[in-house]
């Protein structure tokens, strides 16, 4: 079981308290109803998929109830950082400190 | 009393009570503290077991978790049997009853062991090369057989009466072995004030102290120390002490599981105990001291019941005090053998012969074992042993060839040398490294926040194990937040030490193809079976394994891998490390079904909702049904009446009086804020803005794909406030959708979301007579129908408590919904049932609901849409606000296949013979006459008898439905097609007046 | 057909309604853990903008707490920090909360919830032993000290975890869990006594 940080409640908790939502930074238009076919087939079909990092939202489903996101590596499993919905989609990503090598 | 084996003042039990136990009917005596592997010994009793494909006789290899042969069944009471326990592992209690396994008729003469005589027949990959063909006999003859031939004992067939249970815990720095190694990192540990916990899976503590005798810490015996440490431990606030509880997991950031067994034990487990704990535990630090693993020599034969591990035998003198023979042969590629030789000497028995692979090796206990008196044989290998059902012999042969020499023996003592334990730290995801020097793997690159020491981390001797574990304990409390503490480092004055040995066969394993000697004994995997597997083609260990079956077995490997590598690795010709070595999984020993379901039994199994109004029902005698997670009521059978009565009845009774029903369950969201409407408008299709507060609307909910999700009737409270109820399924799931969009898309929106499913019961009166049922009771509200019109709501008090009435129907009828708070639910309910008696209105459940809006038309989201269904194709296309900018689902609706020409569509349909009855899901054609597969068109969603129409109805999804009225169309069924005619929704009052009648 | 009259008063026969919670009066005891059904409290479901915590604290007169997983208490009203414009204010002096909400014109919802949820006290010193029998969570004092309150996790549930004392919890859930809940607190004492 994954422990996740929740930005909100500014610590990390058990993952049995999230639920996984999907791909983030995804936007809606806000004309939707004037979306072109590609665009919507975009926005609502089509995901990435990518060995490494990704952008994810979760919801701390059974804590504080708030959406947030969060980058993960899909190799290792590792959360690298999550931060609040509505928050820029971070350009720079903190070193991943987690690696410890036997002494 | 104890065994003939027994040797008096040796072991450390000698004040120990008898226990009686038997083994395959027989009794025997041993004694409090034993294993029934030593208790078992001690009465001279090798032959345990049958093995797994050839049926040989197998003894007992080890003394603990990695024990490949001794697997036995353990039986308590009709319920209580468990096969495939270890031997080695189960403590023995006063009226244990072990049986072997996979043997008949018995364990002596075991018919199944032809497979042994047939063995050529049953090389590596022979499962699948031989049951290829006919496809259809592997599930209905191989399989079934095979798996008969073979079997690993034999599943309880009755409900387990024991009870399991499970607890989260954390803490700063977690333990996991309990030898030397832990012991020393545990109390540096502990000694900073950090949460410890100190877990090892033997009864009692120490590992290898359990059987070295020449370890001294601290002044004291080795294992005296570890006891008197463990106490000292046990003692502290701060530190958790678990006793036979092994880690068989290690998960994700540092979340280890770990089962103990608390009343395996004990001849009569109390009610409280439970029979095994799950413990989930989340350390901040991990300290690994899971040791070493001993390995037996590869060579011919070397499974015979007698021949087992020297550590093991050791084990046996100098914890249990059982010698495992009387005249013993040693056969070794390393010291260690030679302490055991050297303790079963000194405690009075016969060694006959040390053999040793090594040329010419010098230490001091090979001094001292050549002091002794005892033969040493270097540069020699055993090519053979001799005897059935127990060893009798063991022929030596110098290692390059030349003349063979018979020795008698009675039981024959191995060593390869030690394998760390990296099992765990592998689990972990880090990555071992191959010490060409010492030939073991040992982890290299760490993944998580652990530390290996001791021998699971190659770390020899004593002194250095016991440095090593306490600098690292004290680096793991540091390191989790812990001050400095003052150091008090155990002292090691004696200790013994040895290393190296060898992988792979030694010379009597073959090349000759009919010599069994094994790699594997829980797998029957042999030396031969390995490189045959390479010689057919494998060439990676996952190949090699995955072909032989070697290290597959319940046991893991635990003896077997690093050979099976290392015949592999020879064979190719390549060095070990590029061969590789095969992922260790969870769990590390089999770890029950009981335990990882814990509490989640029985009434736990998963929650069971009911409303308030569930003790009336079930009073009533009511039949429920599951809806998700909630009992509903189905239907109220009265005395003599079947489902399909009681249903017409209550249907009936709505229609000409009023029904009464328990709608609790629906899903129930209060929004409320400024910008309520607002909100309202993009999550429903149905415009909001203008619904007058005190009316309801009935809204449908989208996807983003425009696909039918949700639907529910709305009630406006205020200009700020909605009262929306869902389906009772999708309860959960539309009030994560809403808090979705409201918080990530719209957190412009001033508005918030409150569950309120659970605050209100929800009571449906419905029928000619329900506003004369429920005006009786009601204050403050005005019901005549002009100012409480079809879809309106009020807020005033029933029966002197608060409610929310709804004016809606879902059934066709002058309806309402009385709303209250949960806990006045079954009173009001009660009251309501009282009025409702005097107009001869009846209760009724799920099934007249399903059939009374069926006649009306009314959908059920879920089981007349799946997903792919649209407002249009259901008819609903009027509740979808044309003139809105924007809600979820508007652009979905308008993708080209979704206003696509021929889309399915919900219709009515009505059977020719109105007598037949539908079944839900039956699909539809066009020509019954067509060659199958048919084309079909269409399913029916909903199927009923209606009594109040005097005939069937159903309601249908059918590609250009709507087009088809009065088309004749077909639903074929096993026992003839059945004619039906495509008609509206609507099968009773269609103008819908009955709504204020 | 004849309009039924509103009636201004209920009749003399129908008078109030008795409350019946559910699981009134159950009570366990283990060795070291007792898990009791507590009385029926007023609750509600509060949210509000951070510019509105000060009026509707004044209304409520408990200080609404703004830190996570904290909670504030004053004249036997609990208000719990659920999420960042969330609280649950228990009241359990028989006031009304509600109504306290109802005065303030600061922007803001108040649902009411007191038949939602039902109230479990768990208590002695393996309380938080029972407790982690289903909730993942590190109820050492130090992670979860005395006033520490928090949504989570029991078993399959949601719930809502106060610690009142040393060895005393609080613990909501929804009404239709609580016998789940209750019957795996039991399951979670018995375990933590032995």
């Amino acid at each position: 079981m994954l422990l996740i940080r929740c930005p909100y409640c500014e610590e990390e908790r058990p993952e049995l308290e999230f639920r996984n939502a999907g791909e983030a930074h995804i936007a809606r238009s806000a004309n939707m109803a004037g979306e072109s076919d590609d665009d919507f087939e975009k926005f609502f079909f089509i995901r990435s998929n990518p060995k490494g990092i990704i952008y994810e939202r979760w919801r701390h489903m059974h804590g504080c109830a708030r959406f947030f996101n969060a980058v993960r590596d899909t190799v290792t499993d590792k959360f690298v950082m999550t931060y609040k919905a509505g928050e820029p989609k971070p350009t720079k990503l903190p070193k991943n400190s987690n690696e410890v090598v036997a002494k | 009393m104890s065994g003939a084996f027994r040797i008096p003042g040796a072991g450390r039990f000698s004040q120990a009570k008898t226990a009686r136990f038997s083994f395959d009917g027989q009794s025997y005596a041993g004694i409090e503290g034993d294993t029934l592997a030593s208790a078992l010994l001690a009465n001279g009793v090798h032959l345990v077991g049958r093995s797994f494909k050839y049926h040989r006789p197998r003894g007992i290899l080890s003394a603990g978790a990695e024990e490949p042969n001794a697997l036995v069944e353990i039986r308590r009471d009709a319920a209580r049997k468990t096969p495939n326990v270890r031997a080695t592992v189960q403590e023995l209690y006063d009226g244990l009853d072990a049986q072997s396994q996979n043997r008949w008729p018995s364990l002596s003469f075991d018919l199944g062991a032809v497979s042994d005589i047939a063995s050529p027949l049953l090389s590596a990959g022979f499962y699948y090369k031989t049951f290829m063909w006919p496809k259809a006999a592997w599930k209905t003859l191989y399989e079934p057989k095979i798996r008969a031939a073979a079997g690993l004992g034999v599943s309880p067939d009755q409900p387990d009466p024991d009870h399991y249970s499970s607890r989260y815990a954390h803490c700063d720095v977690l333990v996991l072995g309990g030898g030397a190694a832990g012991i020393a990192a545990a109390l540096a540990a502990a000694e900073t004030g950090v949460r410890v916990i100190l877990a090892d899976e033997q009864a009692e503590f120490g590992g290898s102290l359990r059987f070295e005798s020449g370890a001294k810490i601290d002044g004291q015996d080795g294992f005296a120390w570890a006891q008197a440490a463990v106490a000292k431990l046990a003692a502290m606030d701060n530190v958790r002490v678990l006793s036979r509880t092994t880690a068989f997991g290690y998960y994700a950031q540092n979340f280890i599981g770990l089962v103990e067994r608390v009343s395996e034990h004990l001849r009569t487990p109390g009610h409280d105990l439970a029979r095994e704990r799950l413990w989930q535990v989340r350390a901040k630090r991990v300290v690994l001291a899971s040791g070493a693993i001993e390995r037996h020599m590869v060579f011919a034969d070397n499974d015979r019941p007698g021949i087992m591990l020297a550590g093991a035998a050791r084990t046996y003198l100098n914890h249990y005090g059982v010698a495992v023979g009387r005249n013993v042969g040693v056969y070794t590629a390393n010291d260690s053998a030679y302490a055991a030789a050297i303790d079963l000497k000194k405690a009075g028995v016969n060694v006959a012969a040390i053999v040793d692979l090594r040329d010419n090796p010098t230490g001091p206990v090979i001094d001292e074992a050549r002091a002794l008196g005892i033969e040493i044989n270097f540069g020699r290998a055993v090519i053979r042993a001799g005897g059935k059902l127990r060893v009798s012999s063991m022929t030596v042969q110098p290692k390059n060839g030349g003349g063979e020499r018979t020795i008698a023996v009675d039981a024959i003592l191995m060593s390869a040398g030690w394998t760390p334990s990296v099992h765990l730290f592998s689990q972990s995801r880090g990555k071992v490294a191959f010490n060409d020097e010492t030939k073991r793997f040992v982890p290299g690159t760490y993944a998580q926040d652990c530390v290996s020491v001791g021998a699971c981390n190659g770390t020899d001797g004593l002194s250095a194990t016991v440095d090593e574990a306490y600098a690292a304990g004290v680096r793991a409390a540091k390191d989790a937040g812990a001050k400095a503490a003052k150091s008090s480092k155990p002292k090691v004055d004696a200790s013994e030490s040895w290393s190296r040995g060898m992988l792979g066969a030694a010379p009597g394993a073959g090349p000759d193809t009919t010599v069994k000697a094994f790699v594997d004994f829980q797998n029957d995997v042999t030396a031969k079976d390995i490189r045959q597997a390479v010689h057919e083609g494998m060439r990676s260990i996952e190949h090699v394994k995955r072909f032989t079956t070697n290290g597959m077995a319940t046991d893991q490997g635990k003896t077997s891998n690093m050979h099976g590598l290392a015949i592999a690795a020879e064979v190719l010709g390549k060095p070990i490390p590029e061969v590789g070595l095969t992922t260790f999984r969870a769990p590390y020993t089999p770890v029950t079904f009981g335990a990882i379901v814990s509490h989640a039994r029985g009434p736990l199994f998963d929650p069971t909702r009911r409303t308030a109004i569930h003790p009336w029902a079930e009073a009533q005698g009511a039949v429920f049904e599951d809806v998700g997670q909630w009992k509903r009521a189905w239907y109220f059978p009265k005395a003599g009446e079947d489902m399909h009565a009681a249903v017409d009845r209550e249907c009936v009774a709505v229609r000409k009086t009023a029904g009464l029903f328990d709608a609790s369950t629906l899903g129930k969201i209060e929004v409320v804020g400024p910008d309520a409407a607002k909100f309202m408008e993009l999550l429903y299709t149905n415009p909001w803005e203008k619904l007058e507060p005190g009316r309801c609307r009935y809204g449908i909910m989208l996807r983003e794909d425009g696909f039918i999700y949700d639907d529910g009737v709305v009630g406006r409270l205020a200009p700020d406030r909605f009262h929306v109820t869902t389906t009772t399924g999708g309860a959960p799931r539309v009030m994560n959708h809403m808090e979705d969009y409201l918080q990530t898309e719209f957190p412009h929106l001033n508005v918030w979301l409150t569950s309120i499913t659970e605050q209100w019961a929800v009571i449906a009166v419905q029928g000619p007579k329900s506003r004369d049922i429920i005006a009786p009771l009601l204050e403050g509200i005005d019901m005549s129908d002009e100012a409480l019109p079809h879809m309106s709501v009020r807020e005033g008090k029933i029966c002197g408590v608060p409610t929310r009435l709804f004016r809606m129907s879902f059934t066709g009828e002058r309806g309402f919904e009385v709303n209250v708070p949960a806990d006045y639910g079954q009173a009001v309910w009660e009251a309501l049932w009282a009025e409702g008696q005097k107009h001869g209105a009846a209760a009724y459940g799920t099934e007249a609901m399903h059939v009374l809006r069926a006649e009306k038309g009314y959908i059920i989201v879920g089981q007349d849409t799946d997903g792919t269904v649209t407002p249009n194709d259901a008819g609903l296309d009027w509740a979808v606000g044309k003139k809105k900018p924007d809600f979820v689902g508007i652009r979905g609706l308008t993708r080209p296949d979704l206003v696509a020409k021929g889309r399915k569509q919900l219709v009515g349909l009505k059977t020719r013979d109105p007598k037949v009855v539908l079944e839900e899901g039956a699909q539809i054609v066009e020509d019954p006459k067509q060659a199958i597969p048919m084309k079909m068109i269409g399913h029916v969603t909903s199927s009923y008898w209606s009594e109040n129409c005097g005939r069937s109805i159903a309601l249908a999804l059918v590609a250009g439905g709507r087009d088809r009225m009065g088309e004749t169309l077909y639903v074929p069924m096993p026992n003839g097609v059945i004619e039906v005619e495509v008609t509206g929704m609507v099968f009773f009052d269609e103008t819908g007046g009955r709504l204020n009648g | 057909m004849a309009k039924a009259a509103a009636r201004k008063t209920a009749p003399a026969a129908s008078p109030s309604v008795e409350r019946r919670p559910a699981l009134a009066g159950r009570s366990t005891t283990a060795a070291s853990v007792k898990v009791e059904v507590l009385p029926p409290a007023e609750r509600v479901s509060l949210r509000a903008p951070e510019a509105s915590v000060a009026a509707l604290s004044k209304a409520l007169g408990v200080t609404l707490p703004n830190k996570p997983k904290t909670a504030a208490a004053n004249g036997g009203r609990t208000a719990l920090w659920l999420g960042p414009d969330e609280w649950l204010v228990i009241d359990e002096a028989d006031n009304d909360p509600l109504a306290d909400c109802a005065k303030v014109s600061a922007l803001h919802s108040a649902v009411g919830v007191s038949h939602r949820n039902i109230a479990i006290s768990v208590t002695g010193a393996g309380a938080a032993a029972a407790i982690n029998a289903g909730c993942p969570q590190d109820l050492s004092l130090d992670a979860f000290p005395v006033g520490a309150a928090s949504r989570t996790i029991l078993g399959k549930t949601e719930i809502v975890l106060l610690r009142t004392g040393n060895d005393a919890f609080r613990v909501e859930c929804w009404r239709s869990f609580s016998d789940y809940v209750f019957t795996l607190l039991s399951e979670g004492s018995r375990d933590a006594a032995v």
